[in-house]
């Protein structure tokens, strides 16, 4: 491969844009966890859940917008192959994703009686948007496979990534709240930390499975000796995070964070494998990241723009994350 | 059914739907602002009050807006795959701005601009508010701007049936561009000013007389009366540039079929596209001429001379003149309410009770002025390169109905879920008002931020 602007562009913007889905899953992840944790909590845990999302949330989901935007402007080819086979449940994503946003909204400024109607639309749109996307993995990991098979194995990953964004929902409780509240949510994650890790198992299979040219990137020698620590180093990261959740809290909440960090690790880690099994092709075995790119001197102008502008967003999210850190407090407009 | 029509319903539904909330959230952050800036001027808490009850609406058009806007960037791919694959390499880098330069920009700082006034200083909450109000302007500019090249589309070349950036600064600053974004900042900043007029107005119905009410009104009704002579004559403007640029517009909007001098100015007509005329047609002799040409006998371009290759006539003809109606409402309405607020320090209570309904004619302006040119481009989606019908993806039409149901039920109840929340908060800040205690919070936050400055 000779390497030169034409052939660089590319692959520089499909790890911009695997980059923007790990960070949407791990940030708007925990978000949508809570909102599916919500039908769990009472009337004053339900405040406090919000009160730990809060000033976070719309800044989470713009790497969703960040994620398909890039493969927009880049890849448009991809584009609409991929979201015109997925029509139904990228409808049903939206769908949710605008009950959620709004219902988020609405529920702290309608009158008192109709509050309850608005906390469950949350739930519902964030169970409605999690299911979605869990689809969506399912049926494109078996390569846009939209047949009976495709679908029951997307309607298993649709459960298992909605418990695992449940799981990054109690970890990020255990982080920002105390007291009884912290407590249940060390029960969820350990509940939902058992699906989680039923569904990395069953896209780990599935994938080398439903393709063999996926079959031969894992399972030659010696590129399964490179390979190995993924999964090893990720089921090790499992049982970690097994054992913390029966020491939880911990006195001075010690490690409160460290649930959060673990779970974000093994998302990266299936993540990454996911990766190492797709490439070269965005749309898979169909079309390659470079078949399916825009023009260079377009992705040109881009990156220009991507260079200067992302350190700078990087940098202005931790700040937000700063100034909001600690326990979560009532969240009022003051 | 047709797959083509369903969609072109679906996106017109879902773009109708969303820039009613851009459309406010754009001059909403410079309003609040404002508020900020006089706060930090005067140390009035009034106009933090103002500040606060104002945010809300601004927090809640934004969601709106963030969640419709995420729908919108869906939708190329899923309904109009044909877009992005033909001139993906011009509307790409535009979006792909919007996103980098603003939509990061908000979403980071509104979390501090609300719910941030006790965790930082004065000055870095001031700073939030700028940037999320400068933020929204930036993102309107790229969006405008991309909007604006499907209309007069410039620098760029067809290869193998893509287009081609041959120059940035021409795609950007195409011959429409500058027109179209002064048009929509200052339509944004009018249905922000009827906004804030309308609702304050009804507080004052409401027997609110609070010093944070008689701020928002003031800064309301004199916004308004200050911007709408401005927007008759950029709107002027725009038009003589539409009739540079997109003729068979400018015939459709005024009803013109045949080009020629003296053409009226038709102020009521039905528009018959089979028959090719107009059927009760009332109109002012030579007018259109006049308006366009500035001369009696100045020619005006004539749908005839565009056959089947101009839009619908009727839907852009009532759209251009509902616009101009609201304009002209809008008009009387504030100056009216500028004098008896200058002059009378009082406001007529019929005067209020016609402002109350006037809260939403900015988005009634603004929806009509969207629908005269975006039909007014059909049947092209970028005007010259591609067609509407070229760009429409292979999804079954059963499919796009029934997704178009729900979108449509999902935006009326919303719709209604919207508005009524903001009146609703309009009348509970009118119980309020300023006897009240502010929460003890704020109260706390006012007196350490005045003690810290």
């Amino acid at each position: 491969m000779t390497f030169d602007w034409p052939t660089a562009l590319p692959l520089i913007f499909a790890g911009l844009m695997g980059l923007a889905i790990l960070i949407y899953v791990i940030l708007d992840g925990f978000d949508l966890g809570i909102g599916i944790l919500f039908a769990a909590g009472d009337d004053a845990e339900q405040d406090t859940m919000i009160a730990a999302i809060g000033p976070f949330w719309d800044a989470n989901e713009t790497w969703l917008v960040l994620a398909v935007g890039l493969l927009l402007v880049a890849f448009p080819m991809a584009h609409g192959t991929i979201l015109t086979a997925l029509y139904i449940p990228v409808f049903l994503l939206l769908v949710g994703l605008i009950l959620r946003g709004v219902a988020f909204d609405f529920r702290a400024k309608v009158p008192a009686g109709k509050k309850q109607r608005w906390n469950r639309i949350f739930f519902l749109g964030s169970a409605t948007a999690s299911l979605a996307q869990g689809y969506m993995l399912g049926v494109y990991v078996l390569g846009l496979d939209v047949g009976f098979g495709g679908m029951a194995f997307g309607a298993l990953v649709a459960l298992c990534l909605s418990a695992a964004y449940a799981a990054m929902g109690s970890a990020w409780l255990i982080y920002k709240t105390e007291g009884g509240l912290q407590r249940k949510a060390v029960r969820w994650l350990r509940t939902t930390l058992v699906l989680t890790a039923l569904g990395m198992v069953a896209v780990s299979l599935a994938t080398p499975f439903a393709s063999p040219r996926i079959f031969d990137k894992w399972f030659l020698w010696p590129e399964i000796l490179y390979l190995s620590p993924l999964p090893i180093v990720s089921a090790l990261l499992f049982l970690w995070l097994w054992r913390q959740t029966f020491h939880l809290p911990r006195p001075d909440d010690r490690h409160a964070l460290r649930p959060f960090l673990t779970l974000a690790a093994i998302f990266a880690l299936g993540f990454a494998g996911l990766a190492w099994s797709f490439y070269p092709y965005v749309v898979p075995d169909k079309l390659t990241i470079w078949q399916a790119a825009s023009a260079p001197e377009s992705l040109a102008f881009i990156l220009v723009g991507t260079v200067v502008v992302l350190p700078i967003i990087i940098f202005y999210s931790f700040y937000a994350y700063r100034v909001f850190g600690g326990k979560a407090t009532d969240l009022t407009y003051d | 059914m047709d797959p083509l029509i369903l969609s072109r319903i679906q996106f017109g539904a879902n773009i109708s739907f969303h820039i009613l909330f851009p459309a406010i959230t754009i001059a909403l952050g410079w309003v609040l602002l404002f508020f900020k800036l006089r706060y930090n001027a005067t140390g009035d808490s009034a106009w933090m009050r103002a500040y606060f009850t104002w945010v809300k609406v601004f927090a809640l058009s934004f969601a709106m807006g963030v969640v419709t806007g995420v729908t919108m960037s869906f939708q190329f791919g899923t309904n109009w795959p044909g877009y992005m694959q033909k001139v993906g390499n011009i509307a790409g880098p535009l979006l792909a701005y919007e996103i980098l330069t603003a939509f990061f920009l908000e979403a980071a700082f509104l979390g501090i601009m609300l719910f941030g006034f006790r965790r930082v200083s004065n000055r870095i909450h001031t700073l939030a508010t700028v940037l999320v109000a400068g933020g929204t302007t930036v993102s309107a500019f790229w969006i405008i701007a991309l909007n604006s090249w499907m209309q007069t589309p410039a620098g760029f070349e067809m290869v193998d049936g893509k287009a081609h950036v041959l120059d940035w600064w021409a795609v950007i600053f195409n011959p429409s561009m500058p027109y179209r974004l002064v048009h929509m900042l200052l339509a944004s900043g009018l249905t922000v000013a009827f906004l804030i007029a309308g609702l304050s107005a009804l507080r004052y119905l409401a027997g609110d007389r609070s010093e944070s009410m008689w701020k928002a009104l003031r800064t309301g009704v004199f916004t308004a009366a200050i911007l709408i002579p401005i927007q008759i004559f950029a709107g002027d403007q725009h038009g003589l540039n539409t009739l540079e640029h997109q003729p068979q517009k400018i015939a459709a909007m005024e009803a013109n079929w045949n080009t020629g001098p003296n053409v009226p100015l038709v102020l009521f007509a039905l528009p018959d596209e089979a028959a090719k005329e107009n059927k009760f047609e009332l109109a002012i002799p030579d007018g259109a001429s006049v308006v366009l040409r500035h001369s009696v006998s100045g020619v005006v371009p004539g749908l005839n001379d565009y056959p089947g290759n101009h839009p619908p006539v009727f839907p852009v003809f009532w759209g251009f003149r509902i616009m101009v109606g609201t304009g002209i409402l809008m008009l009387i309405v504030s100056w009216s309410a500028a004098f008896f607020l200058k002059r009378r320090h009082s406001l007529p209570k019929l005067l209020a009770l016609i402002m109350v309904p006037m809260t939403i004619s900015g988005w009634v302006a603004t929806l009509a002025g969207w629908y005269t040119t975006e039909i007014g481009r059909q049947p092209w989606l970028v005007t010259g390169v591609l067609k509407t019908a070229d760009a429409v993806g292979p999804v079954a039409g059963s499919h796009v109905a029934l997704t178009l149901a729900v979108y449509l039920i999902l935006y009326v109840l919303l719709l209604i879920a919207y508005l009524s929340v903001l009146v609703h908060l309009a009348l509970k800040a009118a119980k309020d008002g300023d006897a009240s205690p502010l929460p003890g919070a704020m109260n706390a936050a006012l007196s350490q931020q005045a003690a810290g400055e």
